[in-house]
């Protein structure tokens, strides 16, 4: 082992890994603080990491590769660590050092992945990290003659206390001075002569550079990823020369593919002999205790129950209140710059388009962060593990697995952190359909929906004395109708576009740790980020195209003649608008039973309205002419050439365009059907002006167009639909394809049709029964 | 011949003889450790009886009853 400096002082880059749950990502920030450029290998769902720090005047880049517990690939996702290591990957490099992180307190398991890295031959330093949790465990590992054992550097670190951090910047600037290492025989010698033969045959048949531990993979993993992409180069060839070699091996006692393992796990047990010891009685830790509770067949499911509701309960409580701020920031803004600039099309591109587009992905913002600090946390302190341990059961009936359970639960605020949350799941067909079903499930956006329909619609009929009553039944069941009709449309991606046998859940249940602020905050932060910056500038550009088409072709003259007016009169009658708000907050704030008082402050707002009554008419006709504009406008035509289209359920055009409009956030409906009704665009779903609109608009030959059927029809067609760009922008994130946002648009809008035909339909026959 | 689901107790140990099978389920039984040789302790099962949580090398795993009857085992 020489330590020479290398002459060349360029960069030095060095790939990170380890099994999960070692502390790698605490490892990683500790080396490189929190700034790291985040993207995606190309082709694949793979989350590319690199960052960069300075030590002793030499330029360290940092790769983060994804936990593993093994370095053996079997699909494509799992490829990229490997041929990141063989520096086979363009945008990486050649990689000059391997940091390998195991978990101190768990060694034998984790030198399994340590010893398929050495086979890689590349300069490697064995991080032995949570060094703390072993010592109080009782075990002991003499690291020096490990190191000795191994030929490479070993470094007992304790990450998350940054302790002994500069130890492995050292190990890494020396490592970097040597060329290769040899790696330990682990397997018989007549397996490394397959493997040389192989290399040989590959150079014969025109691939003279296959290193020698791909030889190896293609030779262990039966239908691996090795094996099936060189199959498809030699697809005559080389399944005949696997097999003979098998053959060959297996004719030697080396059955291929359990004597991996079994040798690995040989050459572990004798490399520790002499370094590591345990105690004979493993001693009970707190994790151990803890997790006799929140395993506990009754009182998990219950510690469960109350994490779970404690979350929902904390983001209404804290994210609800960022979102309305959020919206009334938007429109203060709106207003403000709006106050600067003269009507034209310029002012509504502003406010209309350009503020409200990015008002709309702010708006989201709280609720993510919230979400996914939760499940960071849930992750960090190891518990989001014994979530999926609880719930596997229960998802294994709709074909999914545990660890499903925390992003669909996650997806009944908002689909975007569930979908992100997917990452834990490693099985990529589990990972895909959960991922599909996710905007099934009901977030806080469909909530205006359900209560402008529900509000302005349904009777509210209560049974039990108030206990129980008809709007809440409804709101429970719109709540659970998407959840219900996931559990069959999951099934039948399972059965159809995910066909395969069931994946193992062989699943570590890492022990309890305090969650560290700092990798929990960054999480939230690095997903916040990429929501804004991927994810935002799409959503900005739909909510701009929606804007254009409700906004031209028309003449928007005389709108903007009106507003100009309007401006001018409000400056007018400033003081009698002042008076009108105060009045209308004492009235507010006044209680049911001061009848006196309330005519008194009624007689006031009426003395007021002659002098307010010609700014209201201007109003009024500049929401009609607004209206006027919606109908006429690229958008309005669409909606009316669509109406054929939408007639089966029930809807007249103003719905249809409603709907086109909500593309980019299904909340937009309820300020589209402000516009088309002409109460402007500035409505919520709480509005009574808009309910009476509602209530009061009628088909040509005078039937009302919203029935209870009609009502309802719209509500299941929310429910299942698929508008909310974000959720589009997210899929195609991290599946890495626009494929999956498209499928996920078709499938869902067809839901959503199917669905209020359907609730249409019958719900008209039953009235007419 | 015993498997993994015929550890019953808490606590209840077993000596791994051997992962039965080629396929990608066997191969991820074993490199998480379970290999001839290696002791395994049942430490509890999940509400529902299914999955079920062991002990080996020194950490904590659970696995299905569907892979559990595929780990071969001599009962200690």
């Amino acid at each position: 082992m020489t330590s020479a400096p290398s002459p060349t002082a360029g960069p030095i880059t060095v790939a990170v890994i380890g099994n999960p749950n070692t502390g790698k990502s605490t490892l990683f920030t500790a080396l490189t603080g929190i700034h790291s450029r985040i993207g995606n290998y190309p082709g694949v769902t793979v989350e590319k990491k690199i960052a960069k720090f300075q030590f002793n005047d030499r330029e360290i880049r940092l790769v983060d590769l994804p936990g593993t517990y093994s370095l053996s690939p079997r699909s494509l996702d799992e490829m990229v660590s490997v041929e990141v290591l063989l520096g086979r990957q363009a945008e990486v490099g050649k990689i000059d050092v391997v940091v390998c992180i195991a978990d101190a307190s768990n060694l034998e398991r984790n030198l399994y992945l340590t010893s398929q890295i050495l086979d890689l031959g590349l300069p490697t330093v064995l991080v032995l990290n949570m060094w703390d949790v072993a010592v109080s465990r009782g075990v002991t590992i003499e690291a020096e003659a490990l190191s000795k054992k191994l030929g490479i550097r070993v470094v007992p670190c304790e990450a998350h206390r940054h302790r002994q951090i500069d130890d492995v910047k050292r190990a890494i600037l020396s490592a970097a001075g040597q060329s290769v290492i040899s790696p330990p025989r682990v397997f018989p010698p007549e397996f490394y002569e397959e493997g040389l033969r192989l290399q040989s045959i590959l150079k014969g048949w025109g691939d003279p550079d296959v290193p020698f531990y791909v030889a190896e993979r293609m030779l262990l993993d039966v239908g691996g990823q090795v094996e099936t992409s060189f199959t498809a180069r030699f697809p005559a060839q080389l399944p005949d020369e696997l097999n003979c070699a098998r053959e060959r091996l297996k004719a030697n006692g080396f059955r291929v593919p359990s004597a991996e393992a079994k040798a690995r796990y040989a050459w572990v047990r004798e490399t520790l002999t002499g370094v590591l010891t345990t105690p004979a009685e493993r001693p009970a830790t707190r994790s151990d205790r803890l997790d006799q509770w929140l395993t506990h067949r009754t009182w998990g499911l219950l510690a469960f129950a109350f994490i779970m509701f404690a979350v929902f309960q904390s983001i209404s409580t804290f994210a609800s209140p960022l979102m309305s701020y959020c919206e009334m920031g938007q429109q203060a803004v709106g207003e403000f710059v709006g106050s600067w600039m003269a009507p034209g099309p310029f002012r509504s591109l502003v406010v209309d388009g350009v503020i409200a587009g990015v008002g709309g992905i702010l708006i989201f913002l709280p609720q993510i962060c919230f979400l996914f600090l939760f499940i960071a946390l849930l992750e960090d302190c190891g518990y989001m593990a014994r979530a999926a341990f609880l719930m596997d059961k229960l998802m294994t009936k709709v074909g999914l697995s545990g660890k499903s359970f925390v992003p669909l639960m996650s997806s009944f605020a908002c689909a975007i952190p569930g979908i992100m949350a997917t990452r834990t799941i490693e099985n990529r067909r589990d990972r895909m359909v959960t991922i599909l079903v996710a905007p099934l499930m009901s977030c806080s956006a469909r909530f205006p929906v359900y209560t402008l329909m529900i509000v302005a619609f349904i009777p509210n009929i209560k049974w039990l004395s108030g206990w129980i009553s008809l709007h809440g039944i409804l709101f429970f069941g719109m709540t659970f109708l998407g959840a219900a009709i996931a559990i069959p449309i999951a099934w039948l991606f399972k059965k159809t576009l995910f066909r395969g046998e069931t994946p193992p859940f062989v699943m570590e249940l890492p022990g309890y740790k305090w969650p560290s602020p700092h990798i929990v905050l960054n999480r939230v932060y690095d997903r916040a980020r990429a929501f804004v910056a991927r994810a935002g500038t799409l959503i900005f550009a739909t909510s701009i195209l929606i804007w254009a088409a409700s906004y031209f072709p028309a003449d928007h003259s005389r709108q903007y003649q009106i507003e100009d007016q309007i401006d001018q009169m409000r400056a007018t009658v400033q003081s009698e608008l002042s008076q009108q708000a105060e009045l209308e907050a004492a009235q507010k704030a006044l209680p049911e039973s001061d009848a006196a008082e309330r005519t008194v402050l009624d007689q006031k707002l009426a003395d007021l309205q002659p002098r307010l009554e010609p700014l209201n008419k201007l109003i009024e006709e500049k929401n009609a002419i607004s209206e006027h504009l919606l109908e006429t406008s690229y958008l309005g035509r669409v909606g009316k050439t669509i109406e054929p289209v939408v007639k089966p359920l029930g809807w007249d055009w103003r719905i249809g365009v409603g709907v086109l409009a909500s593309f980019p956030a299904r909340e937009v409906i309820v300020s589209t059907l402000g516009t088309i009704y002409s109460l402007g665009g500035d409505v919520d779903e709480s509005h009574t002006g808009l309910h009476h609109a509602l209530q009061n608009s009628k088909w040509q030959d005078g039937r009302p167009v919203y029935t209870i059927p009609v009502a309802l029809s719209i509500m299941v067609f929310f429910a299942l639909c698929a508008q909310c760009v974000s959720t589009l922008m997210v899929i195609r994130r991290e599946t890495n394809s626009w494929k999956w946002s498209l499928f996920t648009f078709a499938y869902m809008t067809a839901l959503a049709y199917i669905g209020a035909l359907a609730t249409f339909q019958i719900g008209t026959w039953i009235t007419a029964v | 011949m015993k498997t993994l689901n015929d550890l019953r107790q808490p606590g209840q140990r077993g000596e791994i003889l051997d992962v039965t099978g080629d396929d990608a389920v066997a191969v991820r039984l074993m490199e998480m450790g379970l290999t001839e040789g290696a002791e395994i302790e049942l430490v509890g099962f999940a509400p529902l009886g299914d999955p079920i949580e062991f002990l080996i090398r020194g950490y904590r795993l659970s696995l299905r009853k569907a892979e559990a009857a595929r780990v071969a085992i001599e009962v200690l």
